[in-house]
């Protein structure tokens, strides 16, 4: 159910249409691309591989937002350990 | 029999054939060995199950081994049966710190078996043994029916000189504070093969690492000598499960760091898409070594000058706690047990 | 490797779970149930109980295809595999589970011809290659994977293959969801959701969860930071008295479904009035079986089968830890009479089943193996 892992196509049409190449890491299969075969796809393109066959698109735009908001969530975190460290404050225990 | 041998051949007693799992170099085949071979044979030289079996001649240690050899297929990349039937030999020898002194071949071949085939197989086993720099000195050869044997296996055994700087090497004989290393990427054979099969429609650009060890122990050897505490050559059950022989022969506690291990890009892509975990995937030119933490440097430097060790990697620790088990460090900060298997990793779905 | 790494990163864990533990009232206990296999194992293996305040405890619930099927399906394939000239085409996560009569490893080394394969498509090949052997593929999992069963079909009908069938055993996520929220005293505080499945089905049919049963839900990815991130989101939602669905797995899951999926599947599959769950009972309406224009690749119509229904061991306890009830380690059984070699249930056998997650990733934990090399 669960091993969806993401990989990037490097050659459309292998064998017929509804296959692409992808590479995941330095390993590459061909994948079935018929249930997002709507999606415009191209080589660069990063997919869900799940048993053979490509599940979704990976949007990179909201890759890169979830990224964000955990960068500033990170950053605003740091910044308050910094500022307790210079007031000579400390976290309550937590848990 | 200890309670321990009981409960295992009392596991064993539920299924009443061998399967697969027992030949997979993980659980299953520890208990089938501790519970059928060793309660036969039992002596105090086979007892510690090592790669090979030391005893003394005179003023020198003896060091003979055995091994069998029946991958499918049998030409693959970066070698062949021939390659992994000298090599695997010789590695075991030299994991006793020996270098190899003369070996044996037998041959079952199967009848229909080409023998362009076998000529292949044996100049793959001269052109091996010469680089390891020993004799095929005797050997055996058998036939059987068609059918009865998946083409051609081969069972070679080694004995050697154990170098006398180099005593006491033993799966039992790591101590707290020692350092863990690799002589090079793990999962490479395995792997290899597995797609070589062709079954799974992966493609890598991927060899096998088959070796032989015997020159990169001697300088192992040269540059710690009995600060080298155990060596074991990681085949079938990859490195994880010689760590868990090490951790449960000397009651120790193995602790991984995940970010140290030394993956290729193709194997960790390949064990990705299968949801396979490359500690456990089988290597055959690869040396697992525990050294003494004020050593630990000469022999990775030692290793690295060499050409089969330039990617040797310290990826560990022994501890006292927690004892007989294996952990890795995630580079998540979260640390997980690495047991051993029972039977083969298999490809996943979940 | 891209798409993983990024979402691994330590120091984002710890700001998230400052977050986290700031979300908790005081003398207040969450029990936060993650629906799906694949989170049980992240969870273990990258220690993220470790980040969670002590207030937080997750709970496992039904989400591992394998650990649901019961023992008497794995016997009815067993039988097909001993039928003469039958190849049995199965996923690596089945070869091990206990039947009745022992599992397909155990029925290989007898003598049948069982292979593992990686892809449903994988198993028409054999068929394809092999015309002389009658292939059957046992299919497994959620919506995930039912799709790729569906597409594998419609296939083997366009090359008019004669030889390949299909053992059927696909599940549906909904129904066992809401078995599990109808239950009586169900203390469960909001859902961690799958994250697979809704690539498939989309996150509106969980909109019951929240809207019926008024549970906060958050679709999750796998990596540590997804899990962390919606842990984080469910949190919120409690704090803010909100009620929703939501989706932190923005990257790969839509919100609406994947019409070529669903059309896949609607085209080859239907529901079955009733399936057995292991541990759950019979649900209905929560499991798939092929159409009758499929007749011909159902290997349910092709083979007689046993379909006993054989009760699970006395001591196991799979169906409590698979509602959330029990832990795997208050198992009576757990890691004595059950464990990863002799697997008594199929949480010990499957690989993201709770149990065999936690034997082999979370036991050091609970011995507060704190100073293990950690730096």
């Amino acid at each position: 159910m669960c091993l969806g892992i993401p990989g990037q196509i490097t050659e459309m049409g292998v064998g017929s249409a509804e296959q692409a190449l992808v590479a995941v890491g330095g390993a590459s299969r061909r994948v079935n691309i018929a249930l997002i075969a709507d999606e415009g796809l191209s080589p660069g393109d990063w997919v869900l591989i799940h048993v053979g066959f490509a599940l979704a698109r990976l949007d990179e735009a909201e890759a890169r937002s979830t990224l964000e908001m955990l960068a500033s969530m990170e950053a605003t975190y740091a910044d308050e350990l910094d500022a307790m460290a210079r007031s000579g404050t400390s976290r309550p225990q937590e848990g | 029999m200890t309670i321990k041998q009981r409960r295992a051949r009392d596991e064993l007693a539920a299924p009443e054939v061998v399967t697969m799992s027992h030949g997979s170099g993980g659980k299953a085949t520890h208990t089938l060995v501790e519970s059928v071979f060793v309660e036969a044979f039992s002596n105090p030289v086979l007892a510690p199950l090592n790669d090979g079996a030391v005893f003394r001649v005179g003023d020198r240690e003896l060091a003979f081994t055995t091994d069998s050899f029946v991958v499918s297929p049998i030409f693959f990349p970066g070698g062949c049966l021939g390659d992994l039937a000298v090599n695997g030999t010789v590695n075991d020898l030299a994991a006793c710190g020996a270098q190899p002194l003369a070996m044996s071949a037998g041959f079952i071949m199967e009848e229909g078996f080409p023998l362009a085939h076998l000529r292949r197989v044996v100049d793959a086993m001269a052109a091996a043994a010469r680089q390891a720099g020993v004799a095929i000195v005797t050997g055996d050869t058998k036939v059987v029916e068609r059918g009865k044997g998946d083409g051609c296996y081969v069972n070679t055994s080694g004995i050697g000189l154990v170098d006398s700087r180099a005593t006491g090497l033993s799966a039992g004989s790591a101590v707290a504070g020692d350092r863990v290393l690799v002589s090079g990427p793990i999962g490479d054979h395995g792997t290899a093969v597995l797609l070589a099969r062709g079954e799974l429609g992966i493609t890598a650009d991927l060899t096998s690492d088959t070796a032989p060890l015997n020159g990169l122990v001697a300088v192992m050897i040269d540059a710690a000598g009995a600060g080298v505490h155990v060596l074991r050559d990681a085949t079938r059950g990859g490195v994880a499960t010689v760590l868990n022989e090490v951790a449960a022969a000397s009651q120790v506690g193995v602790v991984l760091e995940e970010k140290a291990l030394p993956v290729r890009s193709e194997v960790a892509g390949v064990c990705e898409l299968l949801g396979i975990d490359p500690l456990y995937v089988a290597c055959e030119g690869r040396m697992v070594a525990v050294v003494a933490a004020e050593c630990a440097d000469a022999v990775l430097a030692s290793m690295r000058a060499h050409p089969l060790g330039a990617q040797s990697a310290v990826i560990g620790n022994i501890e006292s706690e927690p004892q007989g088990l294996v952990l890795e460090n995630t580079g998540f900060g979260g640390s997980r047990v690495v047991d051993m298997l029972v039977g083969d990793p298999l490809p996943r779905i979940c | 490797m891209r798409f993983v790494d990024e979402y691994r990163d330590q120091a984002k864990a710890t700001a998230l779970a400052a977050r986290i533990a700031e979300l908790c009232q005081p003398g207040q206990h969450y029990k936060l149930m993650e629906v799906c296999g694949g989170h049980t194992h992240t969870i273990y293996k990258h220690g993220l109980e470790h980040y969670l305040p002590k207030t937080i405890e997750l709970v496992h619930g039904p989400g591992c295809p394998v650990c649901v099927i019961p023992m008497g399906r794995v016997d009815d394939a067993i039988s097909i595999a001993q039928q003469p000239g039958a190849t049995l085409t199965c996923f690596g996560d089945m070869l091990r589970v206990p039947g009745g009569k022992g599992s397909f490893l155990d029925a290989k080394a007898a003598g049948a011809d069982v292979r593992v394969v990686y892809s449903p498509m994988d198993a028409l090949k054999v068929a394809m290659d092999e015309p002389d052997r009658k292939v059957v593929f046992v299919a497994i999992g959620f919506e995930t994977t039912a799709p790729s069963t569906a597409l594998t079909l419609l296939r083997a009908r366009d090359k008019h293959v004669t030889n390949f069938a299909v053992f059927c055993n696909h599940v549906t996520i909904i129904p066992p969801l809401k078995a599990i929220l109808d239950a009586p005293d169900v203390d469960i505080d909001g859902f961690i959701g799958p994250g697979h499945v809704s690539a498939i089905i989309g996150c509106r049919p969980y909109e019951t969860v929240a809207r019926d049963y008024g549970k906060p839900l958050v679709v999750s990815g796998f990596e540590p930071l997804d899990v962390l991130q919606s842990v984080y989101m469910i949190m919120r939602q409690l704090a803010e008295g909100r009620c929703e669905v939501e989706n932190q797995y923005s990257r790969v899951v839509p919100w609406e479904a994947n019409p070529k999926a669903v059309a896949a599947i609607e085209a080859t599959m239907e529901l079955r009035p009733h399936f057995e769950w292991r541990g759950l009972g019979s649900i209905p309406w929560s499991a798939l079986r092929l159409k009758a224009a499929f007749a011909a690749f159902d290997a349910e119509e092709l083979y007689e089968v046993p379909g006993v229904r054989v009760a699970d061991p006395r001591a196991c306890q799979c169906g409590q830890v698979l509602r959330g009830q029990l832990k795997p380690w208050e198992c009576r059984v757990f890691g004595k009479a059950c464990t990863p070699e002799k697997p008594i249930g199929t949480c010990m056998v499957s690989s993201e089943g709770a149990c065999a997650a936690f034997y082999n990733f979370g036991r050091l934990t609970r011995l507060a193996i704190a100073t293990a090399g950690r730096s």
